[in-house]
């Protein structure tokens, strides 16, 4: 009798941890549904493939072992054009030191993207993602977002917004190889 | 004839039938008990017979409309609730043909007279399929579905012979007070029917023009006199009637206008009746219940909500669920149609599992029917009409 | 908690009102009835009968239908609520400040509350699905202590029943009649012919049929819980992907989420019913109403990309198929789907200009620009060229003299251009818009003149993958055998015993549809002269009964 009271005890308990872990777990992760679907700091980066304006292929796994300061960015976008001048200053600071920058324009023409690079004299790379390809992988939005890839390849930190130089100067810093 | 005109006039003649049936079962329903049997056959045998011949014609109007318009005439509000009222009979045929109760068809052939008439007040004529309805399952998920309601309607019925049977009408009591607004209710479908129809024959139209909630002038067509008017609204036609009150945007004032009219000429007719018969019509209609077994008129309840839940579930929730994955890219949208769908579905759920315990069987069993088949009747013309979604076709 | 030992032997579990064995009611609120009980047979069902514990207590509280009941009539009236005002995935607006601004803008203070309640998006919030949740326990819990003892109990059933268990049987009957041997192998014959399963024991016969509907419940809760199991899963990453695409005529886009499929449209294709095209039939309809939309459609192609390949890689695209996706018709691929939802008719695709003599309107040629890729030279006569220095696609106006854009998206294309001509070598520059030019470096002799456009239009697309589905299915079809199997059949018993006083009794019980085990029984009645039977339930007949009898 007591033995199989005991173990009706324990049935019961399982049963109904296993039922009530299911229900916490389902309602947690459908209340973070939006920040599931996005990429996480701390995951890989996706790895990518673009043309830039130069030419020049750019695979984001050829970088592995330096920083990456990748922005996704249009022309039409104010808080893009201001920050974009002060991503370039600190571009010329941080290149030799393993921090990398990639500017992607989401799917704009080459006309616009050449004119807005020669209006503010940008010296990084540009790259174009002609079939939003790689915006989609990276679930961009809004424009600007930012991302930081450290030398390991994973995701540091994702900043969605306008930066100023003080900030992108510290976000450099913090993908610097050591 | 063309196939368009022969569909209206078999709809016309099943509700000739239906209205004949209707008093053949009166005559059936006071000559039965056991001494009259034979008389009771008669009169049973005739009036099962014409409701038989009348459904038959019904399924003809359907088909026959089904050939003209070359997809299942069940594409807008005229012709759903129309083939609603045709299998409320269909669902009756059925249940007399188990339980042989002639009260049952002197109750359920009225309802589907009155939500036919009601049927018919809408646009009636045949509409292209829009491209969201283009899909077999159209006819598989309506049809279904409307099946499972006119059973579970048929429950209703039951349940409300039930209650008109077993109510104490010479005391005051809540029960006597909710069974006579039932019955005001269904004099009330009789005022909108009535309401409509006088307005069409001195054929009242009049056009204004009014601003809507996105700020952009429309124009609408009342078919009665406004007592409402839409937001800002100013009459076009000559001598147009000059709302009394006018509403905000948000407020469609046509609909309302109509809402108005068909209370205000169901509660004249009511107080016509009572001023007639001098009785509450609840009891006038009593006797006519008085030879049904209660016993059965509860198991006929019951039976017709396990046969009708069913098809219920499998056509507004299971076809329903797979049509919504095609069309619109996800099984289920919390769409006001699909939840109150869900609610119907929950609340017959409670019903059954209500049936299991003890004392939910009689009159708490009958008075949920009834409620079932508002539910049932609000799905079908509040949601569509006051309720926004997708599936307003009308 | 001890156990019941029956008059006949049998040992019971506690809590047990008839005994499994032989029926006799066991207590003395039982005993009482003029009818007992026959749910669950009179078993005990397990959840009553221990109540010490928490965790026990948590148990019978989910076990109860009537706390089930509760939290079906809660989600009801809950899902009623949340269809008061349209909720937020149908309100025109994306982020929160505009969807509380339009619910205050069009439903005004009613608006307000309902959004700040969280009644616009009740079905997401926690406290809705944790009622689901609940309902989900208690599906699984209510089924589990009730299908175990039921089993048990009919499985342990025996044929012959005590007396005082068939007189308390909704349809009893008892009476001194000359039943023999023979009919009661009449009696057996007829039950076997209505399709019953007949058990003897002596002179007490028990036949049943249909037992197997009393299963139907739980098999609908198994299929319910197995549906609630899928939607649950859609919460994991990976089982489920919504997404939507605009993708304009005579582009290629990747599909998102995908493994590397790439979608091009070659045309939408919109179409309405016209009354010299369509059926007859139809011109009342179309009078009425005006247009009525027959098709939206979207002619496509599927590429996918080579195995290894990484997002932003636009070459070696190998061709997949052709389709043309249709609302209702969507385009299946890699357990996706991808539906016609919406679309933008005539956005903006190119446009043609002519470079002209303002005075003379003398063209020196023309050019068309692709709004989606303009270039930046454009070669005209001989010794005429133009030059697009910048192009805004969605021209809003000036902002300290540098020409501003607020989207990507040719709404309202504006180009500063430069003519050049063999009198102005170093060219003219203009500021082109729409419906108007501006010469900001002063007077020019040329300028662009608007010839055409070129439109194309949007398809707006939606991605879903949802790997739930089969499970989906599964439930639901295990739930509707559930339903039907406990709906439309129905399990009957019929008791037939001679004592040994020479009296026959009749007894029967079904869970529902009381006519047909009536009807049965009378067939068996009229071979085997069985005494008559009563519906202890039906009061009319009982009424009239005792009307009759004493003559009025």
């Amino acid at each position: 009798m007591a033995q199989s009271k005991k173990r009706r005890f324990y049935m019961r308990t399982a049963i109904l941890a296993v039922l009530v872990v299911a229900i916490v777990f389902t309602v947690y992760s459908n209340l973070n549904k939006e920040k599931n679907a996005v990429l996480q700091v701390g995951d890989k980066a996706p790895d990518f493939v673009l043309v830039d304006m130069d030419g020049t292929e750019r695979r984001l796994s050829d970088y592995k072992g330096q920083g990456v300061f990748l922005n996704f960015w249009g022309t039409w976008c104010k808080p893009c054009a201001k920050e974009m001048p002060a991503m370039d200053n600190q571009y010329g600071e941080y290149a030799n030191k393993g921090v990398q920058t990639l500017a992607i324009n989401i799917g704009e023409s080459d006309l616009k993207v050449n004119s807005f690079s020669n209006r503010y004299g940008l010296t990084f790379p540009i790259a174009i993602d002609r079939n939003k390809s790689v915006m989609e992988s990276y679930n961009i939005d809004p424009l600007p977002t930012t991302f930081l890839i450290n030398p390991e390849g994973k995701i540091e930190k994702i900043i969605k917004g306008e930066m100023t130089e003080e900030d992108i100067a510290n976000f450099m810093d913090q993908i610097k190889p050591s | 004839m063309d196939m368009a005109s022969l569909s209206s006039t078999l709809l016309f003649i099943a509700f000739v039938a239906y209205l004949v049936a209707t008093f053949l079962f009166g005559g059936a329903v006071k000559s039965s008990n056991a001494e009259s049997t034979k008389s009771f056959d008669r009169w049973g045998k005739l009036a099962i017979t014409v409701t038989i011949i009348g459904f038959i014609a019904n399924l003809g109007y359907f088909i026959t409309r089904w050939i003209a318009a070359g997809h299942a005439p069940v594409s807008n509000l005229f012709e759903f609730t129309a083939a609603f009222g045709m299998m409320i009979v269909g669902a009756f045929i059925l249940i007399y043909f188990i339980y042989k109760a002639p009260a049952l068809g002197l109750f359920a052939l009225p309802i589907a007279l009155l939500i036919i008439a009601y049927a018919s007040m809408f646009p009636k004529e045949i509409t292209p399929l829009i491209p969201a309805l283009k899909s077999y399952w159209l006819t598989i998920h309506v049809i279904t579905a409307a099946m499972g309601e006119a059973i579970l309607a048929i429950s209703a019925v039951a349940g409300f012979i039930y209650l008109l049977k077993n109510i104490d009408l010479t005391k005051r009591s809540k029960e006597r007070f909710w069974i006579e607004a039932v019955m005001y209710v269904l004099v009330l479908v009789v005022g909108f029917v009535v309401a409509s129809l006088s307005f069409y024959l001195v054929n009242y139209n009049a056009e204004y023009n009014y601003i809507s909630k996105d700020e952009t002038q429309h124009t609408i067509v009342y078919t009665m006199p406004a007592l409402f008017g839409m937001n800002e609204s100013e009459a076009i036609t000559d001598g147009a009637f000059e709302p009394l009150v006018e509403m905000p945007p948000l407020v469609n004032a046509k609909k309302l206008t109509t809402v108005v009219w068909s209370v205000l000429f169901g509660t004249v007719i009511y107080v016509l009746l009572r001023l007639i018969l001098r009785k509450r019509i609840s009891t006038v209609l009593q006797p006519l219940t008085k030879k049904s077994n209660s016993q059965l008129m509860d198991e006929i309840g019951y039976r017709s909500v396990l046969i009708g839940f069913p098809v219920f579930t499998l056509g507004a929730l299971i076809f329903a669920m797979i049509w919504a994955h095609e069309a619109w890219s996800r099984f289920w949208g919390w769409d006001p149609k699909e939840v109150w769908a869900l609610i119907t579905f929950l609340f017959y759920a409670v019903f059954l599992h209500l049936r299991l315990s003890k004392g939910w069987e009689g009159k708490k069993s009958a008075w949920i029917a009834l409620i079932g088949f508002i539910i049932i009747m609000f799905n079908l013309i509040a949601v569509n009409l006051i309720l926004a979604g997708l599936h307003s076709y009308a | 908690m001890d156990k019941i030992v029956c008059a006949c032997g049998n040992v019971n579990p506690a809590g047990t009102e008839l005994c499994e064995s032989c029926g006799r009611p066991l207590t003395e609120e039982t005993k009482e009835k003029k009818i007992v009980d026959m749910r669950y047979e009179g078993s005990a069902r397990r959840s009553q009968t221990y109540n010490k514990t928490i965790i026990d207590k948590v148990w019978n509280f989910f076990s109860s239908v009537k706390v089930g009941m509760w939290i079906i009539v809660a989600i009801l009236i809950a899902a009623a609520i949340g269809t008061i005002l349209p909720q937020v995935f149908y309100v025109p607006a994306t982020n929160e400040t505009d969807i509380a601004a339009y619910y205050q803008r069009v439903y005004g203070g009613f608006g307000t509350l309902y959004y700040k309640l969280g009644l616009s998006d009740l079905y997401s919030s926690w406290w809705f699905q944790v009622l689901v949740g609940m309902l989900g326990i208690s599906l699984v819990i209510a089924s589990l202590d009730r299908v175990i003892p039921l089993y048990k109990s009919l499985k342990k059933q025996k044929t012959k029943r005590h007396l005082s268990f068939l007189k308390r049987q909704r349809i009893f009957g008892m009476g001194k009649s000359d039943v023999t041997e023979e009919s009661l192998l009449k009696t057996e014959e007829k039950l076997k012919e209505l399709k019953y399963n007949i058990k003897r024991e002596g002179n007490a016969i028990l036949a049943e049929r249909g037992r197997f509907s009393r299963w139907g419940p739980y098999v609908n809760h198994l299929g319910l819980i197995i549906f609630l199991f899928g939607v649950m899963l859609r919460a994991l990453p990976g089982f489920y992907v919504d997404e939507t695409m605009w993708l304009r005529e005579g582009e290629t886009l990747y599909v998102p989420e995908t493994d590397g499929y790439f979608l091009e449209s070659k045309e939408f294709i919109y179409e309405t019913y016209s009354k010299e095209e369509s059926k007859e039939v139809y011109g009342d309809a179309i009078d009425r109403v005006g247009t009525i939309a027959k098709n939206y459609q979207t002619d496509v192609s599927l590429y996918k990309g080579p195995e290894d390949s990484v997002a932003g890689h636009t070459e070696d695209l190998k061709f997949e198929k052709e389709a043309s996706i249709q609302v209702n018709k969507p385009i299946k691929f890699d357990n996706f789907s991808v539906f016609q939802m919406d679309f933008r008719l005539d956005e903006l695709a190119t446009m043609t200009f002519q470079l002209q003599d303002k005075e003379t309107q003398q063209s020196f040629g023309e050019f068309t620009i692709d709004l989606a890729d303009p270039q930046p030279f454009y070669e005209l006569d001989e010794g005429y060229k133009v030059e697009v220095m910048d192009y805004y696609a969605d021209f809003t106006g000036f902002e300290e003299g540098v020409p501003q854009s607020q989207s990507p998206l040719p709404n309202n294309p504006a180009f500063l251009i430069k003519m050049y001509s063999p009198e102005f070598p170093k060219g003219e520059t203009s500021f082109v818009m729409i419906k108007e030019t501006v010469e900001p470096l002063g007077v020019n002799q040329h300028k662009i003149a608007f010839q055409s456009v070129e439109t194309r239009d949007v398809s707006g697309l939606t991605v879903r993958k949802d790997l739930t589905l089969p499970l989906l299915a599964l439930g639901g079809l295990i739930f509707m055998i559930g339903v039907a199997q406990g709906s439309y059949w129905n399990h009957r018993r019929i008791w037939i015993q001679l004592s040994e006083d020479g009296q026959t009794v009749v007894a029967a019980h079904t869970n529902k549809n009381w006519l047909s085990v009536k009807r049965d029984l009378d067939k068996v009645t009229e071979v085997a002269h069985l005494p008559k039977y009563l519906d202890q339930q039906d009061i009319d007949s009982l009424e009239e009964k005792v009307d009759k009898e004493e003559g009025v």
